[in-house]
């Protein structure tokens, strides 16, 4: 049974939307076929406002959870004793899943996109802030030496050395956080966030539907991912040749 | 109390939450039945609880053994990354659909879907774990003649527990979630109140949230509370 509310709130892509263009052809949701060729080719374009919807949520949340979860690693990278706290802050909101996230904040932001983003943004936080803090805490004690002795201040030191040589472990990050933020945003439905879950969730019995929506999103975060490695690898160079995870 | 930001429609929408839990409620479709309340909040929990703890036991039986054996043997390391990756760009909702709709609904369906889901990090992170322990110590172990059943057992695993339970704790995080949408392929659990607002209304939406939220919480702290017992005293008395 699906709620008025949620059918309103998924209104814009309407009742038509897996219906039939061509009438001469065998309806392809009559039969039990999980994908139809010719219904997909011929009713793509449907699934355009749905997928660019999905990617203004995913690069909104993902740069906001950037903005915010490297700012803690920052401070918590200057005021050792926040490590731990922030730790555990981050951890607790990673834990709550993304679909009850947007129910909690449901009452205080109401039933708009940006309910969706505010929990996809913090979903991202707890593994950005975590490899942010992994690759400042591998930067060798000796490599920060030798900027001191080069008479650097702390400051330069940060900026300078020790965030571009943790860059593989911040991309690294980003990367997860990226690709993870694609396949959850399809949830974002349930909060009125629009994007793929929304075809998807209005025709959820409807084979070809599934896989196209779904198949949009998995290129998507494969999209997402050799985009960011190969990012990385340019901001990189000295890294070239070694393999990273 | 006009300086507290907290709007209070929002106090207002966490009580009706608590009442719907606490007390059945009436409801606008049902024809008069009663929904909520504390006998169909732990019927749904139970279900939640039986469905993950089901997926999570099923990831732990396919994924454990091949990341054991390939990390041990050092082979493979380009499967458990892709692996690994893929699992991160699965879509759930499109999982769950697709698996409803290919192969049918109900408990044991379910259950594979979200062992999908489970598999990939606790595959990866076992593989990572045992890979990254120190070759010098399974040398040692050689030496003294275990046997490498013995080197995994003895001093691989104990060395590997913190990753392999962040694999196992990933999973847990992603099926619990995940078994909210379980009613979409007939499964009831917690997310039918979120999922059927018509049914339950803005209480019980609220009230599912915040169930699935704790559930999930009881989830992690559990396995952290495992990890600590596994976790070999010399390598606490190391960490402490």
């Amino acid at each position: 049974m699906t709620s008025p509310a949620l059918l309103a709130a998924v209104g814009e892509v309407g009742k038509g939307f897996v219906q039939e263009r061509s009438s001469d052809t065998l309806p392809c949701q009559a039969t039990d076929k999980l994908f139809c060729p010719d219904w997909a080719w011929e009713h793509l374009d449907r699934y355009g406002t749905p997928t660019v919807q999905h990617l203004e949520l995913v690069v909104i949340s993902v740069l906001l959870g950037f903005a915010v979860a490297f700012g803690l690693a920052l401070l918590a990278h200057r005021r050792r004793w926040l490590q731990t706290p922030l730790l555990g802050v981050t951890g607790i909101l990673f834990t709550i899943p993304s679909i009850a996230f947007f129910f909690l904040l449901l009452p205080i932001t109401g039933r708009v996109r940006h309910t969706a983003i505010i929990a996809l943004a913090i979903y991202t936080l707890q593994i950005i802030y975590r490899n942010t803090m992994t690759g400042l805490a591998n930067v060798p004690e000796s490599v920060k030496d030798a900027a001191r002795g080069m008479g650097m201040t702390d400051r330069q030191i940060l900026w300078q050395v020790e965030l571009r040589l943790a860059t593989p472990e911040i991309f690294a990050g980003l990367q997860i956080a990226t690709v993870s933020t694609v396949a959850i945003a399809t949830l974002a439905v349930f909060a009125g966030g629009g994007g793929l879950g929304k075809p998807l969730y209005e025709h959820i019995s409807f084979g070809t539907n599934i896989v196209l929506s779904g198949g949009i999103a998995i290129l998507m975060a494969i999209a997402f991912g050799v985009l960011l490695f190969g990012l990385q690898r340019r901001l990189t160079p000295w890294r070239r040749g070694a393999t990273t995870i | 109390m006009s300086t507290l930001p907290l709007p209070h429609p929002v106090l207002a929408s966490l009580e009706g939450a608590i009442e719907f839990i606490f007390t059945p409620q009436s409801s606008n479709v049902t024809g008069g039945k009663k929904v909520g309340g504390i006998d169909q909040v732990v019927e749904l929990t139970l279900n939640q609880i039986e469905l993950s703890l089901l997926a999570l036991l099923l990831s732990l039986l396919v994924a454990l053994p091949i990341g054991l054996y390939l990390g041990h043997r050092g082979i493979g390391e380009l499967f458990a990354t892709a692996i690994a990756n893929a699992g991160r760009a699965v879509p759930e909702l499109a999982l769950i659909a697709f698996m409803a709709t290919a192969i049918g609904v109900g408990v044991l369906n379910l259950t594979i879907a979200l062992a999908v889901l489970g598999v990939p990090p606790i595959l990866a992170n076992t593989f990572v774990g045992i890979n990254q322990v120190d070759r010098a110590s399974v040398e040692a172990a050689r030496g003294i003649g275990m046997t490498e059943f013995e080197i995994l057992r003895k001093v691989e695993i104990p060395l590997a527990i913190p990753t392999i339970f962040t694999g196992i704790r990933g999973a847990s995080i992603a099926i619990v979630a995940t078994a909210t949408i379980a009613p979409l392929a007939g499964v009831l659990t917690l997310g039918d109140f979120i999922i059927n607002q018509n049914v339950y209304g803005d209480s019980g939406v609220l009230a599912g949230a915040i169930m699935v939220s704790l559930l999930a919480l009881v989830f992690e702290f559990s396995l952290a509370g495992v990890q600590h017992l596994l976790t070999s005293k010399g390598l606490k008395l190391r960490s402490a």
